[in-house]
This record gives structure tokens, sequence and C-alpha cells, in this order.
């Protein structure tokens, strides 16, 4: 009987667990995490701020997850060390977990850049986890001015999520447009109108000076007062506890298609690994909820022995902010195909007779076509692209390809 | 498991099916009382170009993309069925994102909407299955 | 200005408290008939367009349509009605012959009608189909003159090559090309799963359909189209058509615009080119020419085939099919005139040809009276509407009946009687791609399955009726048959008597 750990309590670990479970019905398996709550969507807490969900919906999975899958869990207790060697994990309270196969799911953690003045700052928040999003939650009043520092994802969802609940937001980012991770020039400045006509104040390409009590200097010259700062600049992967073990490293924790480190029986997925993205045939961090299920649910597969590839991975985002929809996938790499029409912004990203990527803004039906597109890596020429350049559509496909899809299981 | 299969041959694209599912969910006792006047948002759409034309509706995949990317485990299989807990779903649409077939759209709510194989009304036998004139849409073992 | 306009013959009527602007009408309708006003958010209906096929009304999923006779009249005439002032305003516009199809819908009396069937009473006991053995396996072709032994007693089998049923009912000539590929698909299938068969017509038969062969009767008329060796040694049986009762004495024609690819490969003729059948057959002026055409056939079949010759009932149908006996043919198909077609000049449809009880009652008459009947099985078609139709037709002396306007009312069919338009809504009397789909097999082949199962199930109950339990009891049994409403000649001539006789 094979001994499972699981370090961390999110996605990843979901994934892992159900992976093992499909075909280990008898192992043990523990899960270790420094958070005391039952498994729960951290990307909820923004709903969670605006009410569209609460503490009990935002439940990842049913309260009877763990045991209907015989888990034990030791919440509330960081992992201090792995022994790779002796195969146990180290509590903090200096207890021994052994282990024949373990998952480091650990995560990734806010990233504080160093800042003048932040000691000044009563109290910065960052905004990743339910504790998180419970403090500013106590913190807000409707007289809130709010400045968070960073215009990616966490940011402005954060933004969405105490929209209307505050007084004034205003975000400040180093780049010269929002959401510079998953949108062109085009499609931020259309994102950027839109929570502008919500009430955000932008600074762009701008960044801290320095930070006096209820006031921020920018480097631009303006000074925004507030009273709540949010820092959402970025994350950094949680590795420490496989690199102090002596398993690989680089952005992320190294792994393998199998979701393996370095170090034996140890696996890893999810926000703190290094993923190879096809769409840029490189490794990087690929922080997304729907990958570190895959990854977790391929790591739990080969930990019970069931040795079963993981699907190809690659960014993606689905994403509403204040009624505004976007999806994204891939890389915007190779000849950009833009469609504009009325509320819908599109943008395709075809490089060697591929889809490599897209852009979607307004009218997001049937995205995941396009997302298929680039996940099988399917030559264009092999379908009637043309059909598909306006709208996601199956009938592009071929017909043998179409009786594939809707005539048969799967 | 009986799901619900799509012959093209034999869709002539009348887009009954389209109004049958808008029908069985909208929990009215007729269809003129549902649909009148109303916009439909049905969870089978057929796509049309040229002489050919088909259905699309959720295809319930062993290996569902749409559940493993669910950021609230709103989507949970039941017995193959792939359900939507609509209470859970934010509508943040990863699952517009994930799904490879365009099966799962934005509903009228803030939820996304799917095909439940009408587990989730009162009609039996999936309406859009009993509605095609056609056979073009069957509900079978395969 | 244009005296082109006829006030159109029917009325669409849509019930706006129920119509959901679904549009499934007009994506249904081949003849454009329904549309819909954006702005307004109706449907709009053209109804000069309709042709009262049903085709919406069967769909419209909120029963919100109807089609209606115009009320709109003329003074009313008993003897130019509606319908001939119709057509002379046509003609006068065009200078063309009327064109029709499916068949004779006038006023003429159905004699099926006039007769009612016994019963067994008290001294005969009826038979419950349900509880004894109901024997409806019919067998056609010529009847052994004598039973021989060989020297060790047994028999030998000196039957020539008939036809087996398991009930007497076939499906009736219908060609690919006046139909569709869809439509002879469910009908070969039909005919399979019944132990039937189900004929050809003159189109030939395509590649898909030789697994059918076994029920299948291959026809040869006068165009020859897709007659070859494989063909005619793939079916049951051959069928040469001399007529054909909705159009006795012409030939046929259809259209270039119905040759299609695969219509034309199994026609063996060019694509896009009219497929025209003469009205004789050029080799055959005489009996014994016909003579020469059936063993010419069962030469290139090695006598294994029995040879059908079809006619339309007409005047002297009796002394025809006392000649067509003699001259080698194993079975005589007789068509009456209300026989379906997909196209045929509408005078030529409604005024030429004979009722077929009175021309099935004469040739088996003439056929018995010349010590002949053995010699070939007769098999009646036109207008055989019910199970009752065929028990009347046995009892008056046919072997087996042919059913077409029944099969394709089974396939969908709603009488509007457009065949020649090609625009067919039902998928049948069409080659056009998107309205041939319309008429998926499985459910095509399923309906006729449950006619023919429908009717075999009606003959047994009213044969058990009779008392009787064998097809073989009731065929020509006159006696069970009685006239109502009919004079003495009529009663002669269909040899039964009258109610209460």
């Amino acid at each position: 009987m094979k001994r499972y750990v699981i370090i961390g309590n999110s996605t990843a670990a979901a994934g892992c667990i159900e992976g093992i479970r499909q075909s280990d019905r008898d192992g043990t398996v523990t899960v270790i995490s420094k958070e005391p709550y039952h498994i729960y969507s951290r990307p909820l807490i923004s709903y969670l701020m605006n009410g569209k969900t609460d503490l009990e919906r935002m439940k990842y999975r049913p309260d009877d997850f763990y045991q209907k899958n015989r888990v034990t869990t030791i919440l509330g207790q960081e992992a201090a060390k792995i022994d790779a060697q002796n195969q146990f994990v180290l509590l903090e309270n200096g207890q021994g977990i052994p282990y024949d196969e373990l998952l480091v799911a650990t995560g990734s953690r806010p990233f504080i850049p160093p800042m003048e003045g932040i000691k000044k700052v009563e109290h910065p928040f960052t905004f990743m986890t339910l504790d998180d999003a419970k403090q500013l939650q106590q913190k807000i009043t409707p007289d809130s001015r709010v400045l968070i520092i960073g215009a990616g994802l966490i940011g402005l969802k954060c933004a969405e999520g105490i929209l209307g609940q505050v007084k004034k937001i205003t975000v400040v980012d180093l780049s010269d447009r929002i959401l510079s991770s998953i949108l062109d020039v085009e499609g931020s400045k259309r994102v950027q109108e839109h929570l502008e006509e919500k009430g955000l104040v932008f600074y762009l390409s701008d960044s801290v000076l320095s930070f006096e009590a209820g006031s921020v200097a920018l480097k631009s010259g303006g000074t925004v007062p507030f009273d709540i700062l949010v820092i959402a600049v970025g994350v950094r992967p949680n590795t420490e506890l496989v690199s102090e073990a002596g398993g690989e490293v680089n952005r992320g924790i190294v792994i393998n298609s199998h979701c393996k480190t370095t170090l034996p029986h140890v696996y890893a997925a999810g926000d703190c690994v290094e993923s190879f993205d096809i769409t840029t045939g490189q490794n990087r961090v690929l922080a997304l909820l729907p990958n570190a299920y895959l990854q977790g649910e391929t790591a739990g597969l080969f930990m019970a022995g069931n040795e079963q590839e993981s699907l190809p991975l690659f960014p993606m985002n689905a994403m509403g902010l204040m009624g505004l929809h976007m999806i994204t996938a891939g890389s915007y790499e190779g000849e950009p195909m833009l469609i504009q029409d009325g509320d819908t912004y599109q943008k395709l990203f075809i490089r060697d007779g591929v889809l490599k990527g897209y852009i979607l803004i307004g009218d997001i039906k049937r995205a995941g076509i396009y997302t298929s597109l680039i996940r099988e890596q399917t030559p264009l020429d092999e379908i009637e692209f043309e059909q598909m350049k306006l709208h996601p559509q199956l009938i592009a496909l071929s017909k043998q390809k179409r009786k594939q899809v809707l005539a048969q299981p799967h | 498991m009986k799901r619900v299969y799509v012959n093209e041959e034999w869709c002539l694209g009348c887009h009954l099916c389209e109004y049958y599912c808008a029908f069985a969910n909208s929990g009215k006792e007729s269809m003129i009382d549902a649909l009148k006047g109303e916009t439909i948002h049905p969870r089978i759409q057929v796509e049309d170009g040229g002489e050919i034309h088909f259905a699309v509706s959720c295809r319930h995949c062993t290996e569902p993309l749409c559940v493993k990317g669910c950021i609230s485990g709103a989507l949970t299989i039941e017995d193959g069925v792939i359900r939507l807990k609509e209470e859970k779903c934010v509508g943040c649409y990863t699952c517009v994102l994930s799904c490879p077939y365009g099966a799962i759209m934005p509903g009228e709510g803030k939820a996304v909407q799917k095909c439940e194989l009408c587990l989730n009304n009162t009609h039996g036998t999936p309406l859009c299955v009993q509605g095609c004139p056609n056979r073009a849409i069957v509900f079978e073992e395969r | 200005m244009s005296l082109e306009y006829i006030y159109p013959e029917f009325e669409v009527i849509r019930n706006p408290e129920r119509c959901i602007a679904c549009r499934a009408c007009e994506r249904q309708c081949a003849n454009e008939v329904h549309s819909y006003h954006e702005e307004k958010g109706v449907m709009l209906a053209d109804e000069s367009k309709c042709v009262n096929c049903h085709r919406c009304v069967t769909l419209c999923p909120t029963r919100a349509l109807k089609i209606v006779k115009t009320d709109h009249t003329f003074r009313p005439n008993a003897n130019w009605t509606w319908d001939v002032i119709r057509q002379v305003y046509r003609q006068a516009d065009t200078g063309g012959v009327l064109l029709s199809s499916m068949g004779n819908p006038n006023n003429y009396p159905v004699y099926w009608d006039k007769m009612l069937i016994n019963a067994s009473q008290v001294t005969n006991p009826p038979i419950d189909p349900l509880r004894e053995p109901m024997e409806t396996k019919t067998f056609l072709g010529k009847k052994v003159h004598r039973v021989e032994r060989g020297k060790d007693g047994r028999l030998i089998n000196n039957l020539e090559p008939g036809i087996e049923l398991t009930t007497p009912i076939m499906f009736s000539a219908m060609s690919y090309g006046s139909i569709s590929y869809n439509a002879h698909a469910s009908l070969a299938r039909a005919a399979r799963e019944l132990g039937i068969c189900y004929n050809t017509g003159e189109g030939g038969l395509h590649e898909d359909f030789y697994e059918y062969g076994p029920n299948t009767i291959v026809q040869v008329a006068s165009g020859r189209f897709g007659v070859h060796k494989d063909y005619l040694n793939t079916g049951a049986a051959i069928e040469i058509k001399m007529g054909q009762g909705a159009k006795p004495g012409i030939g046929g024609h259809l259209p270039g615009a119905k040759i299609v690819a695969d219509v034309s490969k199994t026609r063996m003729i060019p694509q896009g080119s009219d497929a025209i059948s003469p009205a004789p057959h050029h080799d055959i002026y005489s009996i014994e020419d016909l003579r020469q055409l059936i063993f010419s056939l069962k030469e290139a079949t090695n006598y294994q085939k029995p040879v059908i010759v079809k006619i339309a009932a007409v005047h002297n149908v009796a002394a025809i099919a006392s000649g067509i006996a003699r001259s080698g043919a194993d079975i005589i198909a007789i068509d009456g005139y209300r026989g379906g077609t997909g196209a045929a000049p509408t005078m030529i449809r409604d005024n030429i040809g004979i009722p077929i009880e009175l021309a099935l009652a004469s040739v088996d008459q003439r056929l018995r009276e010349e010590g002949i009947r053995g010699e070939v099985s007769i098999v009646v078609g036109g207008s055989i509407r019910s199970s009752a139709d065929v028990v009347k037709a046995l009892a008056l002396g046919a072997d087996a009946v042919y059913i077409g306007t029944a099969a394709l009312l089974a396939l969908g069919c709603h009488l509007c009687r457009s065949c020649q338009s090609g625009k067919c809504n039902w998928g049948i009397a069409t080659q056009r791609p998107d309205l041939v789909k319309r008429l998926n097999p499985e459910v095509g082949t399923e309906r006729l399955v449950n006619l023919v199962r429908a009717w075999t199930h009606e003959i047994k109950e009213i044969m058990g009726s009779m008392g009787i339990n064998s097809i073989e009891a009731l065929k020509g049994n006159r006696l069970m048959l009685r006239g109502i409403g009919l004079n003495e000649k009529e009663l002669s001539i269909l040899g039964i008597s009258h109610a209460g006789e």
C-alpha cells in the first residue's frame, strides 16, 4: 500500500488526489497545508468580495471530498523540509511524514518589490489567499480610497471585487498598458476604456517614487492619496522546499512531462513549476488553474503507476472585468489577424500554418474551438480555416473529424 | 452511457432542436408561453454552412476539460453526465475557453449553461431528440 | 396589365397567438411560401406558391399553422368548375400541355367501396388469428399442370421459377430518378425486412441496392434505362412495363434536371439529358414480339427468373391479358387508372384507362374461361388504399397487390400532387440534395414496415372472420364479396352478387 503525500491544498492537489484515486483506492493520501481551510478556489476571492459567491460556495470540492477520497489532512501546518533521501516531509512542528510518492504543490506567493517608504503604510495588502480577501474585506469602507500597484490579472480582479464598495480605485503600473501579460496594445486599450468608464483611474508607465503616510508620490510627479494599498505586481513560485532538498529549480521547479522533479519520487505541479509551453517551445511558469489541475492529475496518475501523459500546456485565460469578458490563449507570435466588429475584438496569431494564440474581447462564444486548434496544433490547411476566421465553428473541420466529434463517444 | 449523437447526414438545419431545448429549459408548461416574443438561448446550437447542417451540444466527454478547468467546482461529472451547479458558477467562462466543441455558453444569468441531457428538467428523453423531425439527433449508447 | 393572376387555391392560416417565429416553416418550404419580417418580427406567407404539402404544418412546433382551401369563388357552376376554368386560364397563358402527378383525383366510382366482405357465423365458424395459424405466404408464378412423382414415389419439383412473399403485398414500380435515393433505400430495406419485393421502376438499379436483389423486381421499360445482364440477374423477377395506369398509352419524360450524376450512371444515359421513354416498345407490335422479349430475358437469366408483364387497365384488358398469358409471361401486373405517377399530362391521367376492380374481375374471369388462369399470377395496383382493398382484390381474383401511393404516404407524402415540380418537400419525388436528405431511410423503412405489418395483421383478422386461414383459399373467392349500390352490369362484370342476395 503506497503512502502518498501532497504539500499544498489547492487545485493541483485536487487533481493529484483525483488522479491517484482513478486507479489506487487503497494507498493512503495525506495533504499538508499551511492554510487551515477546506480546499477552496483561490481565483474566487474576488467574487467573494463582490458577493457573487460565499465561503460555502467557493469550496472547490464538496465537504465530503477528503472523506470520499480517503484523504488525511494536516491543515494549518507548514512543511519545513523535504528529506528526499529518507523520503519524508518534516513539518514545522518537528513531525516527520514519510512518503512513497510526494507531490509538491506549494503554489506561489505575491512578490513585493522594495519600495521607498513602504514601512510607512500601515498594512499593505496582497490579494491571493482567502485570508487576504477576508482582511481586505474588513478594512474597506464606502469612503476608502484604494491604491492598487499592478494592473495585471490579480490587481484588476481585486479592483473588480471591491468596485462599488469603496470611494475610489487607482491603479498604477510600470507597463504602458493594462493586462500586458495577456493582451496586445489595442486590446489593452479597449479594456482600459471599459474600466475607466466604470470609474477606475490608471497611472500607466508609472511607478512608486515613495510612500508617505496616506499618499504615494509617483515617478511621473503626481501624488495619489489613499487609505488602502494593495500590492499586485506579480507572484513568485514557492520552490524552496525542492531546491533545498537538492532538486533542480529555474524560475519554477523543473519537471518532466510526467510532472516529476529531478528528485526521486518527488513530483510537482501547479503554480510552483515551470512547464513546457507548446506555443513557444519554451519552459515557463504557467500559473493558471486549468493547467494546475491537469498537472496535478498527471502527477497523481504517474504516482499511482498509471502512465498517462498530460495534455499539452500553454497559457490560457478567461476573465471578466466588470461585465466585459475576454478569453486569451497561447502566445502572440506570428502573423496577427485582426477582426474588429462593433463590441467584438478578435485577434488570431498564426505561425507555421498553425494557430499559436488568440485574443477575444467581448464576444467570447465558443472560444474553446480555437483553444483546441492550439492544443492539437492542427495544421490550418487541413481545415476550412476561412470558415473559422470570423467565429469559431466546427463546420471548418473535415467531415470525418466532425463525425468523430459529434457521432462517437469520447 | 447514453449520449446525444448527431448525424449531420440527416440534419436539415430546421433549428427546431434549439427551440425544443429552449423550451425544455424554460420551466414553462407550453412552448408558446416559454418562447413567444423571446430571443432563445438554447444549449444545443445548429451550425449551418451551405448544404451542411449539424447540431452541437455537450459531448459529455469522459475526460472533460471543462470540469478539469472549472475554477469553482461548479462543473462535475455525475454518472458520466457533466452537470452544472449553477449556484456555484461565477461566470468566469474558463469552461468556454476549454471546451473544444464550443458547447458551453454564457447563460442568461451570471452562470454558464450547457446541455445536461434534460436531467435538470421534466422532459425525460432530451427534448431536442424528441423534436428532431429526421432522427438527426439521437440519444443512445454507442 | 397581366391577365395571368389566378387567386391561390390555398390559404396559409397562421395563428398569431401560437406562432413563436421559429422560422422552421420558412426553412422547410422549398416553394418559399414563408418568410420572416425582421422589423415586425412576424412570419409572412405568399400563398400563391403553396402546394398544400403540409411540411410546414407537420413541423410547426406550436401547431400554429393550417392550410385551408380558399373560399374565393367563381359563380357556382357544376359544369364549369373551378378546376376546369383554371386549366383553361393556365393553358391560355402558356399554350402548354397541363402536367400533373400522382393518381387520377376525379370523382369516379371507387368500386372497392361498393363491395362488402362476408363473415362466418355459426355453421362455418370464424377463426381467431391470435390462436390459430393464419397463412399469408404467397407464391407468384406459373402453377404446375399436374403433380409428377418419380419412380420412388417422391414428388418431382416441376415448379417454374416464381416469387415467394410473406404477405400478398409488394411495393410498385417507382424509378430512381422519379423518386429519390433515400426513398429507394427505404423501399429496398423495408422489402427485405418484410420478406416482400419492391420494384426498381424503369430507372435501373443504383449499385448500392444490389444487395437487396432477392427482394427486388427489376423493370424493363420502353426506354430500357439501366438494363444490363447483371441488373437482370440481380432481381427476384423481371418486369416488362408495357403500360402504366396513370398514363396508359404514352411514354415517360424525366427532365434533364433530374438526371443528376448518380441517376445518370444508374440509367446509363448522359448527365442532364432528358430521359425519354417511348410510348411503345419499338420492338413489340404483337404478342409474338412480346414473347420474344420475354424469352430473351429468360435466356439472359438462364430461365431462373419469372417474368412479369405490366399493363395499364384499358378497355380490352381481358383479351390483352389472355395474349400475355399465352406469351410465356409468368405474372401479369395490371395497373388501374388511379395509379400514381411522378408526372403525366393531366388529360391523360384523368381520362384514360378503367378502374382496376373491373379490369381485375374481367381478366380473372377470362383466363378462367380459357383454362389458362394457372399459366400466370395476377398482381393488381392502381390505388390499393387499405387492407380491406387488398382482401377485396384477392377475392376478386388477384394473387397479390402492388402498393405505390400508400407506400409513399407512409414515407411522408401528403399527396400535394406536385411531384413534377421536383421540389418535393418530403424528400421523396426530388433529386435536390437538400430535399432528398429530409427522408432518413431509417425512418422511412420503419414506417413502411409498420404499414405493411399493420395491413397484414388486418388481413389475417378479416380472413379469420371469413373463416379462411390462408391467402390461397381467399384468391378468387368471389362468394366472399357482395356489391352495394351497383347495377346489374357492374355486378356481372365483377362476378359478384348484390348485398342481401
